[in-house]
């Protein structure tokens, strides 16, 4: 068996009093996608946080190909350009052209010098036909140019793995197409993505395992078809009827 | 349905926006009427007044004002100094205060709450109480090395003052950075320091530009505070001549000096406030 390339293990987090995640263990295997599903404060975005320390986890071992996030080996920014995250407010410096939002780690970080960090954002943005826009301002984009920009910020250090959290859920129906199409594209090529959606067809199509969070513990993991036609817990099912209530699936 | 565009013929013209004359004219007329009649009402009712005579001669006498307005021009191109190298001074070192107080690394306490201190001793003191202090006191000291002059040490003074609330105006604008730039720029590696250089300060500065412009003309005037200390300003000379002709006229210029300089930067401020505020509704929009 190979090691998984994210491995998270009986993690516990508690914010103040508050057990937000309760003994989650999870594992994506390399080139996998993982779609966490669950209603809202069940704790989707903090196990996502935890995997690239954005947020510190209590108690568990979160590992990235089977070393400790929190392993010195990491350095300060190893882990970082390794675990690239994507927000769902998409997080832009507003007061920076694109180009320079998706150069700014690989020149400030990473030491790339500034021709060739260039050089590689040009090449990223033309896969997401944004290339027109190196010098535009994010609040002149539409949100789902803003969120294909994000990706690309993302992927500029060539990480192992891709965080997506909600990342569809704040543009406007029409546009969630276009953000969804590169996502597919990063899967074909191989990348291994934890992705928390509400977007339940993409799940069901994308997703090679899907795990439903309610409560901070993962109720329920499994193949998509297994999680959306058979669910075992009632809570799962119950979850599911809300989103078909909702329209969502 | 389709709609048949050939029978529909073109869209009627945009509507004409440009300034209606005709329009304007009465609610025109009207304001200018009311303000000729009250301001009119207001100046005769001033100058018919049994003491207006002895007013003007003593306030407003055109040959006192013509006599001192070289000394009181020349003093007031002190203040313009003062203020412009002050102001560099409170605009820098407020930076570095309000930097200081919103680092979040927990070796950073000791100075964090030393900023705090500051903030509270500048903040809660008269500038006034603080311009006599060092302008008289500390050139007293007669310190090694270091300039004995009561304007660089009034100057110090206003500069302790007034960073202590451009501290804190700077710092409203670090906090009102989004949590999620913070988040971001985390994310992708960068150092604490590295994010609020790259990422938060630039979006803060931004945002307290409308509120810097008011300390900024707040400054103008008090620099005339060093005038206490015996710096020939304008106020200063203005008093001088003052005191060996008993004519008041010379305040008056300078009064008009200040207002000549505080009046544009009070209606630039208001533009940039309006100007900012237009730009977050457009960003929320
Ligand atoms: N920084 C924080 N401080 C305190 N509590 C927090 C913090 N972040 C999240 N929480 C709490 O933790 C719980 C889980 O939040 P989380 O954002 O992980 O949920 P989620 O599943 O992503 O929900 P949503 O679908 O609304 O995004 C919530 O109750 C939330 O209020
Ligand atoms: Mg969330």
């Amino acid at each position: 068996m190979t090691t998984p390339r994210i491995e998270i293990d009986e993690v516990t987090k508690y914010f103040g009093d508050k057990l937000v995640l309760d003994r989650v263990s999870l594992s994506v295997s390399p080139h996998e996608v993982v779609c966490l599903i669950g209603a809202s404060g069940s704790g989707k975005s903090t196990l996502l946080r935890c995997v690239n320390r954005l947020v510190e986890h209590d108690y568990g071992t979160i590992r990235l190909d089977g070393v400790p996030v929190d392993d010195p080996s990491f350095g300060k920014t190893g882990l970082q350009r390794r675990a690239g995250i994507v927000f769902q407010s998409y997080n832009l410096f507003p007061h920076m052209s694109v180009l320079d939002n998706i150069t700014l780690a690989p020149r400030k970080v990473h030491g790339v010098p500034r021709a060739e960090a260039e050089a590689r954002g040009r090449e990223v943005l033309a896969r997401f036909a944004m290339d027109r826009f190196a010098t535009a301002y994010p609040e002149q984009l539409s949100g789902g140019q803003q969120q294909r920009v994000a990706i690309a910020r993302a992927l500029m250090t060539k990480p192992d793995v891709l965080l997506l959290d909600e990342i569809t859920a704040a543009l406007d129906p029409e546009l969630v197409g276009e953000v969804l199409a590169i996502i597919r594209g990063l899967k074909d090529e191989g990348m291994t993505m934890m992705i928390v959606t509400h977007e339940m067809a993409f799940a069901r199509d994308c997703a090679d395992r899907v795990a439903f969070l309610d409560g901070g513990m993962i109720l329920e993991e499994g193949p998509p078809a297994q999680i959306f036609e058979s669910p075992q817990e009632d809570r799962t099912r119950a979850f599911l009827q809300r989103i078909i209530s909702a329209g969502r699936l | 349905m389709s709609v048949d565009k050939a029978r529909r013929g073109p869209p009627p013209p945009p509507p004409r926006r440009g300034f209606d004359w005709r329009a304007a004219a009465l609610p025109s007329a009207i304001s200018a009427i009311s303000v000729i009649v009250v301001f009119g009402a207001l100046g005769w009712a001033i100058t018919s007044a049994d003491e207006w005579p002895r007013i003007r001669l003593q306030f407003f006498n055109l040959d006192a004002m013509a006599a001192a307005f070289p000394r009181v021009l020349q003093g007031f191109w002190i203040n313009i100094q003062v203020w412009l190298t002050v102001l560099a001074a409170i605009l820098a070192w407020a930076l570095v205060l309000a930097v200081v107080r919103s680092l979040r690394a927990p070796w950073f306490a000791p100075f964090r709450l030393m900023v705090v201190l500051y903030i509270d001793i500048f903040r809660g003191v008269p500038v006034l109480l603080l311009v006599l202090l060092f302008g008289f006191g500390v050139p007293a000291l007669t310190l090694p090395g270091l300039p004995n002059s009561g304007l660089f040490w009034g100057g110090i003074a206003m500069v302790l003052s007034y960073s202590a609330y451009v501290a804190e105006i700077y710092r409203s604008g670090i906090d009102a950075v989004h949590e999620g730039q913070r988040a971001a720029a985390k994310s992708l590696g960068l150092s604490e320091w590295q994010t609020m250089i790259h990422a938060i300060l630039p979006q803060a500065l931004r945002n307290v530009v409308p509120a810097l412009m008011n300390i900024v003309v707040a400054l103008q005037k008090d620099v005339a505070l060093l005038s206490v200390i015996g710096v020939r300003d304008a106020v200063r000379e203005a008093q001088i001549y003052t005191a060996s002709t008993f004519n008041y006229s010379s305040l008056i210029v300078a009064a008009g000096l200040f207002l000549l300089a505080t009046i544009p930067m009070a209606r630039l401020a208001d533009w940039l406030t309006r100007r900012d505020r237009a730009r977050r509704l457009q960003l929320s929009a």
